[in-house]
């Protein structure tokens, strides 16, 4: 495949595992062997079982009509918001412990933002009897307190980061410092495409189910598996790598990713990383990061705490630099709208994040035989605080 | 082409004291006064750090330094001007050693040249991965006698020990557990082990023995498995707590030495 990773773990210019030497056995061990493990057939038949049995999949490929109608194209929606515990996210912890279970660790940690992987990373946590940990800012705790009760009731410790200004990033650099401290026993799940080469690769094989589903169901549905278009938002950009992974090559399909621009990519507020980031290296791997002269992470801001992360995964970072995928971004107040419009429409209360790939809409030309399929990649549940609070409705 | 850390430990084998801070802590004009002291307290190399918004290999006493320093606006740029001003004050080895994002930002070809112009001897990139190192940059350090030195830890396995001793120049930087720094008060059985283990092995290149190292045991028993010792953050919670930084600085290595 031409977007694959090559052997030293980059995609391009960017990837890499840029990682202080006592985390170099870990990651070592990991690149050593997680494809040999991921491909045994019993690993294969074990994941598909829990994809299937515990997680719901397949998800509906759902033809949107509504939402169709009102845009002109033809609209189906990939529900990834139906899997067990509301989003996508689950897709890489299942994959992701079972890798743990087969290198001998016994514990599990993890970063979370908006408390979704979290909530995923503690549910296999208790599906396999493992101890968990979870790293959440503290800002984030105090936004997201039903997430963190979620996690407490599947048994998970939750420890708030304390540092920088407690949210995702410091969550992220916690876990890390905890992963330092704990080097033989202990397993990392990190929630998206980033981190040190093979995270980034690992992830998005395991979130290739999305596409590979789409490509199945749209062949049912249509005669024809590729759409014209693939909208999904980007936060590190899991699902986007998901839902795009098995259309890469198909350049005659139109990738389009969604950043949060929160309150407007020049606002000084905002997680556009494509607008607004450059080369850098943060949390294992180089890639584009908001920053500032000075090489220090500069704090990202949307009003949804799944999208503000100051860096994207290196393999959008490399379809963004040669134009593979194209990226835009849609403002909090147009993705409010947009799950408010979804809500209305199709009876379906996206979470935030999704709602910047609805938003996305208004701003691609598309004409009346276009097929365009959004990855909603998750529920609205866990955000009726920020609905409620945001308030037009 | 001299390098004064060649210099240091082809003159000195045993009881090197190296002493980490941080750039611009507690006050940003700072770096070079702090140095001038270490060195006339008796100190043999500094380590000066240079602040990042993300440091994921440090413990709390670090990671507030950096936080201090950089809200007080230091940056590459400065820390060049300072050692530049400090040079001809002292004549012991200075490392900077930073995480990679700063310095790319700057251009790391650009820093390494400015940096061996300014007098310093030697750089530690804890997170600029060997690979990258050997490709893309081993030729324009060796080209300005600049030093590297490369982390070990506990789990470090014997092969890649070996072959970052191949591609160090100076000194190896030996963490003393597989931790985050921070400061302990003594060494575990397990670790002097280790310690041991490293001796044995005759590497081509001396080793210093960091993280940890906060007394005069730890500091003792560094300098008799290793060449010497690397001190940091308590040395920063030294400089944090300090009313006058000269009295404070001489009464912290004397009180390590023992
Ligand atoms: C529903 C949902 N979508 C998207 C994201 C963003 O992550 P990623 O870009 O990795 O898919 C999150 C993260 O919390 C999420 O919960």
């Amino acid at each position: 495949m031409k977007f694959e990773v090559d052997e030293r773990g980059y995609y391009g210019q960017f990837g890499g595992a840029y990682i202080p030497e006592m985390l170099y056995p870990n990651i070592e061990q990991l690149r050593d062997n997680y494809l040999k493990i991921i491909y045994e057939p019993e690993f294969q038949a074990e994941f598909n079982d829990l994809l299937k049995n515990y997680v719901g999949r397949p998800t509906p490929l759902y033809l949107a009509k509504r939402l169709s109608e009102k845009y002109r194209a033809t609209i189906y929606l990939k529900r990834e918001d139906l899997c067990h515990t509301g989003a996508h996210k689950i897709n890489n912890t299942i994959g992701q412990i079972l890798v743990a279970k087969r290198l001998g660790k016994k514990k599990i940690i993890a970063e979370t933002g908006a408390g979704q992987h979290g909530v995923a990373t503690a549910t296999v946590c208790a599906l396999m009897g493992m101890e968990c940990i979870v790293y959440m800012g503290k800002l984030d705790m105090d936004r997201q307190r039903p997430n963190v009760e979620r996690m407490r009731i599947l048994g998970t410790k939750v420890v708030p980061a304390l540092s920088g200004n407690m949210t995702l990033k410091d969550a992220t650099n916690e876990a890390m410092r905890h992963w330092i401290n704990h080097p033989t026993d202990t397993h990392y799940i990190i929630g998206s495409v980033v981190g040190p080469h093979p995270y980034p690769d690992m992830v998005a094989r395991f979130q290739s189910v999305i596409s590979e589903e789409i490509k199945k169901q749209l062949q049912e549905e249509i005669g024809n598996p590729y759409p014209d278009y693939v909208f999904a938002c980007v936060g590190g950009g899991s699902n986007a790598a998901g839902a795009f992974y098995h259309f890469l090559n198909d350049e005659h399909v139109q990738l389009i990713g969604v950043e949060a621009a929160g309150k407007g990519v020049d606002s000084g507020e905002s997680a556009a990383t494509t607008a607004l980031g450059k080369p850098g290296v943060l949390h294992g791997s180089k890639t584009l990061l908001m920053q500032t002269e000075d090489g220090q992470v500069v704090e990202p801001y949307s009003i949804s705490a799944g999208l503000d992360y100051p860096g994207i995964g290196p393999l959008h970072a490399h379809l963004f630099d040669v134009g593979r995928v194209q990226f835009v971004s849609a403002t909090d107040d147009e993705a409010m709208n947009a799950g408010i419009e979804l809500s209305r429409l199709e009876g379906i209360i996206p979470a935030i994040e999704t709602a910047h790939a609805i938003a996305a809409l208004d701003k691609i030309e598309l004409s009346a035989e276009d097929v365009v399929v959004i990855n909603l990649s998750g529920r609205g549940d866990k955000d009726l605080e920020t609905y409620i609070r945001w308030g037009k409705y | 082409m001299k390098n004064r850390i060649t210099e240091l430990f082809a003159a000195k084998k045993k009881d090197i004291l190296s002493v980490f801070y941080t750039a611009g802590f507690p006050i940003q004009n700072d770096t070079a006064a702090i140095a001038v002291q270490l060195e006339a307290a008796g100190v043999d190399m500094i380590e000066i750090g240079i602040p990042f918004s993300d440091p994921i290999a440090d413990g709390p006493t670090i990671q507030e330094s950096n936080k201090i320093a950089l809200d007080q606006g230091m940056n590459v740029g400065l820390l060049l001007n300072q050692i530049r001003e400090l040079r001809p004050q002292i004549k012991m080895p200075i490392v900077l050693m930073g995480y990679l994002n700063p310095v790319m930002q700057y251009g790391i070809e650009k820093f390494c040249k400015e940096a061996s112009q300014a007098g310093v001897d030697g750089l530690i990139l804890p997170d600029l991965p060997l690979d990258e190192y050997v490709k893309h940059y081993k030729e324009l350090t060796d080209s300005l006698n600049l030093s590297i030195s490369f982390l070990i830890s506990p789990t470090t396995s014997e092969a890649r020990i070996r072959q970052i001793d191949s591609l160090s120049t100076g000194f190896i930087y030996a963490v003393s557990s597989s931790s985050t720094t921070g400061a302990k008060s003594e060494f575990s059985a397990e670790q002097q082990l280790y310690f041991k283990k490293l001796q044995a092995m005759h590497l081509k290149h001396p080793f210093l023995i960091g993280f940890g190292i906060s007394n005069h045991t730890t500091y003792a028993q560094a300098c008799e498995q290793g060449a010497g010792a690397i001190v940091g953050s308590s040395f920063i919670t030294c400089l944090k707590n300090s009313k006058d930084l000269k009295t404070d600085i001489h009464q912290f290595v004397k009180s390590l030495k023992g």
